[in-house]
C-alpha cells in the first residue's frame, strides 16, 4: 500500500501491472485448459469447482509433504480427476454437458470445502517468484517484478498450445472432432474418447490455476478463495475466440482490470473502490455487447460446441 | 472376370423392420454400378454394412472372389473400399491439406507440412482433377468439395469407391464432369465404382451395370444397356399407383401477387446472402426459383416466413408493404411450405392436430375468447388428415413421430387447407417417395390451377422443369438468369446454377 505512496501517481500502472500479472495467472491456466476442452466439441462449466478443488488439494499437499512442487501436482491431479468425471459423465447417450457442468461447478466447491476444513489455519510453502526487480532500487518496482514461476508455465504454454493445435496430429485430430464428430468417426478416430482426454487436460489445466491461488496470491487456503475466476475463465476462451495466444490476452486485460481497484486504493483514490473492484465484470459485459452481432454466430466457434450449435 | 466386389445374401433387421433381405450382387472389375430404390429401400443400409458401420445379421463381403470380414470402417479402408458420403465428410473449418492429411492418420509428434505438401502435390499430379490445397473446405464451392472428397478416398489408396447420391449438392455439370472422371478412371482400371442415386439419367449415362431394391428386397437389374427409365421406374416403385401428374389448367396469368424489390439479407453467420433480389409472381403461376444450395435460397424462404429479417428492400404482397407479420400472412392468405419441414414448420413434441392448428387456433370456432377448443381443434384436424390422406396413429401423436411424407402432407394440410392467394414452398418434396412426390405436386399444381400465386424453391432442377410456368436462377444471393418453362435450356440453366455467365 505505501508502495502506491512512495511512487505517487505512477504506482497505479505499476500496480496494475504487477496485479495483471498475479491476477491473470489463475485465469490463464483454467482459459487455456478450457481452449482444449471446448475445441474438442465439449464445454465444461464445472472449472470453478475444479479450481477451488486445485487450491485446497495443492495447499493441503504442499502443507504435509512441505514441498510446494507436490503440491502443484497433487492440483493437478484432483482437476483431472474432476475434469475425467465431467467428461466421462457426458460420455453416457443423451447427457447435457452444460447441467453436468454446473452440478460438477457444486459439487467441487463443496468437495474442497468439506476437505480443506483443517487446512485452514495452518501456513503452507508458497511457490517460489522469480526476482525479475533486481536492477532496481525502489522497494516498489522490486516488489511489483516479483513474478510467480507459475506465471511463466502459463505464459509458455499459450504459444505452445496454439502451435500444437496447427502443427501435431493431436491438435489436428482434436480440432477435427470439436468442428464435425461425423468426420471424426468415418476416418475411425473415436470423438467420445478425445473429448473425455481434452476434458481431462482442461481439468488438470484448472487444477493448477487453482493452486496458484493457495500456493502463489493471495497464497492461503479459505472459503472465499476463488472469486469466480473459474467461470469468468469460461467467459474468456469465448471473448478469445478460442485462440490460445488471444487467452493470454485476455487474461492479462482482465488480470489488470481486476487490479484496478486496489491500484487506485494504494495512492488514495478510495472512493470507488467497490466499483473499481467491478471493473472485470463490467468490462465483460461491455465486451460481450460491443462484440456481439444481432444477426450472426460467433466466428470461430467449434462447429460441434453445444452453446453455440 | 472375377469380379471385384461381390456381395452374397446380405440381411440386415432393426428390430422386427427388416432393412435388408438376403440382398446379393457383383461389381465387376473397372465396372460402374449404380444402386438405385426409393427412400428407405435399403441402398444406406447396403453400403453401410460393406463399409463395416452396420454389422450384418447373415451374408459376406467378397474382394477379388476372396471373403474378408469387415468390423469398423478403418478395416474397410484397410481392405481397399473407400466411400464418399452424402453429407460431406471433410471438416470445413480446415485447409484440403489438413484435411488430407488427417485422413491418412494420426501423424505422431510435429507434422512435416512442407513434406506433407509436397507429397500430396505428388499425388495430385497423377489424378485427372484437383483441389486448392491451402483452401478451407468451407471455401470451396460444392463441386470442390465432393472432388476434394474423393480425392481423399482415392489418396487412402481406395481401389474400390463406393458413392452416396454423390451428385445431389451439384450442378448438371458438375455432376456430369464427375461422373466422367470417375468412369475414366474406372475404364482404366484404377477403380471399380459402386454410386447410389435415384437419378435415372446418371444411371443410363454412366453406368455399366445397376440394381434395384424394393423394401430390402433386390428386384431386378443387370447391364443398363437392357434397361430404360420406364423398366427401372416400374422395378422401384412395384405395384403402388401414383398419381397421375395433374393437369396444368389453362395458362391464366393473373395480377401481380407478390413482388420483392432489391431484397437484401445475411445468413446465419453474418455473411450477405441476399444481395439485391428483385422478382414478381403473378396469380396463376408457377415462378421456380433453381440454384445449387446455399446460394442465397434458404435465406429468402426464411426472410418470406418471417424467420429472418431482411436487410434492405421491399417486399410487396398484393400492393400492399409485407414484413411477414401473422396478420399479414393471414389477411393476404399466404401458405408457406418451407424445407426441413419438420424443423422449419412445426414443433416435434407437439400433436398433428396442434400443429394443424397453429394458423388458426387463436379464433373461432377453436378458440372461444382466450379458451381453446380442443374438440374442435380434434375435428379439423381429423378433416384434414383424411382429406390429404396423412397417414398418423391418432390426430393426437407428436408429429415428430410421423414420416417425412407424412410431416410435409400434415404442413401442406395445414397451410392448403383454407383459401391460398399465395403460395411459397421450399423444396417440398426432398426426402420422399414417388406416391408422396406425385401427391404433393398435383396439389400445387392444383392450387395453381385455382389461382394462387406460387414461389418454388428448389434444388431439383427436374421438379422445376415439371411445373413452373417460369425459372429464375439464383446464384450468390442474385437472381442471374429468368427463362419460361417452355423455352427453358437445361445446359444452360445450369451454367448460370454456377455462376458462370
Amino acid at each position: 500500500m505505501n508502495a502506491g505512496a512512495a511512487l505517487g501517481w505512477w504506482g497505479v500502472p505499476l500496480a496494475v501491472f504487477a496485479g495483471a500479472i498475479r491476477v491473470s495467472t489463475p485465469f490463464l491456466f483454467v482459459s487455456l485448459g478450457e481452449v482444449i476442452t471446448e475445441k474438442s466439441g465439449r464445454i465444461n462449466l464445472g472449472l470453478e469447482g475444479t479450481l477451488v478443488m486445485g487450491a485446497m488439494a495443492g495447499y493441503a499437499i504442499a502443507y504435509l509433504t512441505l514441498s510446494p512442487w507436490l503440491g502443484v501436482l497433487a492440483a493437478g491431479l484432483a482437476g483431472l480427476a474432476l475434469g475425467l468425471l465431467h467428461g466421462g459423465i457426458c460420455a453416457l447417450p443423451r447427457v447435457n454437458d452444460t447441467a453436468v457442468g454446473i452440478a460438477l461447478m457444486l459439487f467441487g466447491t463443496g468437495l474442497a470445502f468439506y476437505l480443506g476444513k483443517p487446512f485452514i489455519a495452518p501456513k503452507a510453502p508458497g511457490l517460489p517468484a522469480i526476482d525479475l526487480g533486481f536492477w532496481s532500487a525502489s522497494p516498489q518496482v522490486r516488489a511489483a517484478l516479483q513474478i510467480n514461476v507459475l506465471f511463466f508455465i502459463g505464459l509458455a504454454c499459450a504459444p505452445l498450445l496454439g502451435w500444437g493445435l496447427r502443427h501435431t496430429g493431436i491438435g489436428l485430430t482434436l480440432r477435427m472432432v470439436g468442428e464435425s464428430a461425423d468426420a471424426a468417426r468415418a476416418m475411425g478416430r473415436s470423438p467420445v474418447r478425445v473429448r473425455l482426454l481434452a476434458t481431462g487436460f482442461g481439468g488438470c489445466m484448472a487444477g493448477i490455476g487453482g493452486c496458484f491461488l493457495s500456493l502463489g496470491y493471495p497464497g492461503s487456503w479459505n472459503e472465499g478463495l476463488s472469486s469466480g475466476q473459474g467461470i469468468t475463465a469460461v467467459a474468456l476462451v469465448i471473448f478469445a475466440r478460442w485462440r490460445p495466444m488471444a487467452c493470454l490476452g485476455a487474461s492479462l486485460l482482465f488480470g489488470g482490470a481486476g487490479a484496478l481497484g486496489p491500484a487506485l486504493q494504494s495512492v488514495g483514490v478510495s472512493g470507488f473502490y467497490h466499483l473499481f473492484n467491478a471493473a472485470p465484470y463490467i468490462l465483460t459485459l461491455a465486451i460481450l455487447i460491443l462484440a456481439s452481432r444481432p444477426d450472426r454466430m460467433l466466428g470461430g466457434a467449434p462447429g460441434e460446441l453445444s452453446i453455440t450449435k | 472376370m472375377e469380379p471385384a466386389l461381390e456381395v452374397v445374401g446380405m440381411s440386415k433387421r432393426f428390430g422386427g423392420f427388416a432393412a435388408l433381405d438376403a440382398v446379393s450382387l457383383r461389381v465387376a472389375a473397372g465396372g460402374v454400378h449404380a444402386l438405385i430404390g426409393e427412400n428407405g429401400a435399403g441402398k444406406s443400409t447396403l453400403v453401410k454394412c460393406i463399409m463395416g458401420y452396420y454389422r450384418a445379421d447373415a451374408g459376406a463381403v467378397l474382394l477379388a472372389g476372396r471373403e474378408v470380414e469387415i468390423r469398423n470402417p478403418r478395416e474397410a479402408h484397410r481392405a481397399g473400399i473407400g466411400m464418399v458420403y452424402q453429407h460431406f465428410t471433410l471438416v470445413p473449418a480446415m485447409s484440403v491439406l489438413e484435411n488430407l492429411a488427417l485422413a491418412r492418420g494420426l501423424p505422431r509428434g510435429r507434422i512435416d507440412w512442407r513434406g506433407e505438401r509436397a507429397r500430396l502435390a505428388g499425388f495430385l499430379a497423377t489424378m485427372p482433377f484437383a483441389v486448392p490445397l491451402e483452401r478451407p473446405v468451407a471455401a470451396l464451392s460444392a463441386g470442390e468439395r465432393q472432388k476434394a472428397e474423393i480425392l481423399k478416398q482415392l489418396y487412402l489408396d481406395a481401389r474400390i469407391l463406393i458413392l452416396d447420391e454423390p451428385t445431389s449438392v451439384l450442378t448438371p455439370q458438375e455432376a456430369d464432369e464427375i461422373l466422367t472422371l470417375l468412369r475414366a478412371m474406372a475404364r482404366a482400371g484404377q477403380i471399380t465404382v459402386m454410386m447410389i442415386t435415384h437419378k435415372f439419367r446418371e444411371v443410363l449415362a454412366f453406368a455399366d451395370t445397376v440394381s434395384v431394391l424394393r423394401r430390402g428386397r433386390l428386384v431386378g437389374g443387370g447391364a443398363v444397356a437392357s434397361l430404360d427409365a420406364d423398366a427401372m421406374a416400374a422395378l422401384m416403385i412395384g405395384e403402388q399407383s401414383v398419381a397421375a401428374s395433374a393437369a396444368r389448367g389453362t395458362d391464366a396469368r393473373g395480377t401481380v401477387r407478390l413482388v420483392l424489390d432489391d431484397l437484401t439479407a445475411t445468413d446465419a453467420a453474418g455473411a450477405p446472402a441476399l444481395r439485391g433480389v428483385s422478382l414478381s409472381v403473378h396469380g396463376g403461376e408457377i415462378v421456380g426459383i433453381a440454384g445449387v444450395s446455399g446460394n442465397g435460397q434458404s435465406t429468402l424462404v426464411e426472410v418470406l416466413a418471417g424467420q429472418r429479417r431482411a436487410r434492405g428492400g421491399r417486399m410487396t404482397v398484393q400492393g400492399e408493404a409485407f414484413h411477414a407479420s401473422r396478420r399479414e400472412v393471414m389477411r393476404h392468405r399466404i401458405a408457406l411450405l418451407p424445407e426441413e419441414p419438420l424443423r422449419n414448420a412445426c414443433v416435434a413434441a407437439m400433436s398433428v392436430a396442434e400443429n394443424m392448428a397453429f394458423r388458426v387456433f387463436d379464433r373461432p370456432p377453436m378458440a372461444r375468447g382466450p379458451l381453446l377448443r380442443r374438440g374442435q381443434i380434434r375435428a379439423a384436424a381429423e378433416r384434414l388428415i383424411a382429406r390429404y390422406n396423412v397417414r398418423t396413429s391418432s390426430p393426437m401423436a407428436p408429429i415428430g413421430t410421423l414420416s417425412g411424407g407424412n410431416v410435409q402432407r400434415a404442413v401442406l394440410a395445414r397451410e392448403l387447407g383454407g383459401a391460398v392467394d399465395l403460395l411459397i414452398a421450399a423444396n417440398p418434396v426432398f426426402g420422399l417417395d414417388f406416391v408422396a412426390v406425385a401427391d404433393i405436386h398435383a396439389q400445387i399444381l392444383a392450387a395453381r390451377n385455382r389461382g394462387a400465386a406460387v414461389l418454388l424453391v428448389s434444388e431439383d432442377l427436374d421438379e422445376l422443369l415439371e411445373l413452373a410456368d417460369r425459372i429464375l436462377v439464383m446464384s450468390e444471393g442474385r437472381i442471374t438468369f429468368e427463362t419460361t418453362a417452355a423455352e427453358a435450356d437445361r445446359r444452360l440453366i445450369g451454367r448460370h446454377m454456377a455462376g458462370h455467365h
